[in-house]
């Protein structure tokens, strides 16, 4: 079966005036259906670098991505758009909700690009808010929620369209410790209801809640291994 | 896609910062605004003039001598002396002309008139009963100068409600009064209706008397200063015309149109001027306006260019929600477009009720005309979209990695 992340020796060269900086060099790895796999490393690692190319918010200037048997790389801006909205979800470090936009629309409006009907996107949009458990609160707005309340809004917006990976950006940085445990339960949650989740992290214990990590450093990968936690279970 | 969302989310982002909303709104207001109230009056005072200039006839054609030449100096128009009581008998009587309806022969000139102790400088015509109908003057009280008048000439006089106030005073019936022309004795026997002019040949500040005593007894010439002509209909003021001007030549025992010693000239003439004068004057005003409405569309680029640095974020997010760049730059230019056709409508409205008072104090007649309340509207529409299209191209082309960045 074809992996639904297959990345075939990356590069991404920034040019800045006559000065060039590598900020991945050759990366190439695959990511099984269901799986769920941290990409850790220090700041300036190329993991950000790394994390748009896979949500297709960028290219990489040599090699291949294919998203669920797709060729990404090719693609146009409008192209790009699309697989964006129905084949990733995107879960950011800073929530990224529309202000003084209710949490019900804020998850609907994925489901307004990808042209889903009306009454079928508020459905939608009620069933997963009260998945992430915010059932009560879909009429407030960002600001009248706490940090952890705005990220399960996120992560349920994240999930409207069905999308084959859902792509988390340091999720939990923004949100008190005491809620990001919640946080990553959710995660979990959904590994176990088989989505596939790549999180990018440089905390080992947010890494931890994933069953596989991969190490960068200086845009290569130096270490792909199972997750400490998975690993302690399985001796 | 869903329109109906994007509009509600469009109207969404202008409320939310309302104070801005109004100002940039508040630009176009005054820009067709001012449109609107200039045409308006523009239009208005073109009306006037041709309500006006109708006033005074219509398919009339008014024969006037030349000005004399004096040493190869040719004089003011209308001092001629060669157009004569038997050309204008020609013209009604000749079979060459054929498409005549009415002829008044006409001589006019200045004088004291005097009643009592009060006296006025005022317009004397000599006329003929033809005159009335010709000129459309309407009778007050009493009866306008008749045939009898003419071949008699009597001493009676028709006077304008001016002269008959400014000799009897308000209010006081004139006929049967007497008053004097240059000394000489006339019998009041009509008032006319009150036209409204002004200035030089003002119908209500003239005074009436047969043209046979005009000519003999008040101001000692055998000529006529001009002849006024009603053709059949509208469409034959032109042959009309020359056919006047062919029997006139030919009466002069002049060869050709350029030797001519009068000139004929039709009210059609009169207006096109007067229209072309204010057409001018409107399109000159409405050009000044334009540029207010100018203004007013670079200060909606503006407002939509800080918008789009301050949603700068949002766009981004929207980028990577899947939204396409075509959507992005209509969301954009459906907001700008909002914008400016609010302040379309609200100028409309603002511009008639102001063109409505400045016509009432200008004591013009009042007109909005449909197109341009139309045209104001889709201007603005359009101010919406060519000043929306940048700040719209602008935000469509936000990287999304840059946007969700930017801070």
């Amino acid at each position: 079966m074809m992996p639904i992340i297959r990345v075939s020796d990356i590069r991404k060269v920034y040019k800045n005036d006559s000065v060039e900086t590598v900020a991945l060099d050759g990366v190439s790895f695959d990511v099984k259906k269901g799986e769920f796999l941290a990409i850790m490393g220090p700041s300036g690692s190329g993991k950000s670098t790394l994390m748009h190319i896979l949500g297709a918010l960028d290219k990489p200037t040599s090699g291949k991505y294919f998203l669920d048997g797709k060729e990404i790389s090719s693609l146009n801006e409008d192209q790009l758009a699309e697989i964006r909205n129905k084949r990733i979800g995107f879960v950011f470090q800073a929530f990224n909700l529309l202000p003084r936009t209710t949490a019900l629309k804020n998850v609907v409006l994925p489901m307004v690009y990808g042209g889903v009907k009306k009454e079928e996107r508020l459905e939608k949009a009620r069933q997963l808010l009260e998945m992430v458990g915010l059932a009560d609160r879909i009429d407030h707005t960002p600001s009248q929620l706490s940090g952890g309340q705005q990220q399960r809004v996120a992560i349920a917006r994240s999930l409207t369209m069905d999308p084959a990976l859902i792509l988390a950006d340091e999720p939990t940085g923004n949100i008190a410790t005491s809620q990001a445990q919640e946080i990553m339960n959710i995660f979990v949650d959904l590994h176990k209801r088989g989505h596939t989740i790549v999180m990018i992290t440089h905390e080992e214990d947010i890494a931890s809640y994933a069953e596989r990590v991969i190490y960068l450093r200086d845009g290569k990968i130096i270490k792909d291994t199972k997750s400490r936690k998975i690993s302690k279970k399985l001796v | 896609m869903d329109y109906k969302e994007i509009l509600l989310e469009a109207l969404n982002s202008l409320a939310t910062n309302k104070l801005r909303t109004g100002l940039a709104v508040l630009g176009v207001v005054i820009g067709i605004g001012s449109v609107i109230a200039l045409v308006s009056l523009g239009q208005g005072s073109q009306k006037s003039v041709q309500n006006q200039i109708q006033s005074l006839g219509s398919n009339l054609l008014t024969v006037s001598p030349r000005g004399r030449n004096v040493g190869g100096v040719q004089g003011a128009g209308g001092t001629g002396t060669t157009l004569t009581l038997d050309d204008a008998l020609a013209i009604a009587s000749s079979n060459k002309v054929t498409l005549v309806k009415n002829v008044s022969p006409e001589y006019s000139g200045r004088a004291q008139v005097t009643a009592g102790r009060n006296n006025t400088n005022t317009q004397v015509v000599g006329v003929y009963p033809q005159y009335a109908e010709i000129r459309k003057v309407q009778m007050a009280k009493g009866f306008f100068i008749t045939k009898r008048d003419v071949d008699g000439m009597t001493y009676v006089a028709v006077v304008g409600p001016q002269v008959a106030s400014d000799l009897f005073g308000e209010g006081v019936d004139p006929v049967g009064k007497t008053i004097r022309i240059k000394g000489i004795a006339f019998r009041i026997v009509g008032e006319t209706q009150a036209k409204g002019g002004q200035g030089f040949n003002n119908p209500d500040d003239t005074v009436y008397i047969p043209l046979t005593t005009a000519q003999r007894q008040v101001f000692g010439v055998d000529h006529l200063n001009s002849i006024a002509v009603e053709a059949k209909s509208e469409d034959a003021m032109t042959e009309a015309q020359n056919q006047i001007g062919y029997l006139l030549l030919e009466r002069h025992k002049l060869k050709t149109p350029q030797d001519a010693d009068f000139t004929i000239f039709s009210q059609a003439d009169i207006l096109s001027t007067a229209s072309s004068i204010t057409g001018t004057f409107t399109t000159l005003l409405t050009g000044i306006a334009a540029i207010s409405l100018l203004v007013g569309g670079i200060g909606i680029m503006n407002i939509m260019l800080v918008t789009v640095t301050e949603r700068t974020r949002e766009i981004g997010l929207r980028k990577a929600l899947g939204a396409k760049r075509k959507l992005i730059i209509f969301q954009f230019l459906l907001e700008s477009a909002i914008l400016t056709l609010m302040g379309g409508v609200i100028g409309i409205a603002f511009g008639v009720v102001v063109s409505y008072f400045l016509s009432q104090a200008m004591n013009l007649p009042f007109v909005v005309s449909l197109w341009s309340v139309f045209l104001s509207f889709g201007v603005s529409g359009l101010v919406g979209i060519i000043f929306g299209l940048y700040p719209a191209q602008k935000a469509a082309s936000l990287e999304p990695i840059e946007a969700l960045r930017y801070e």
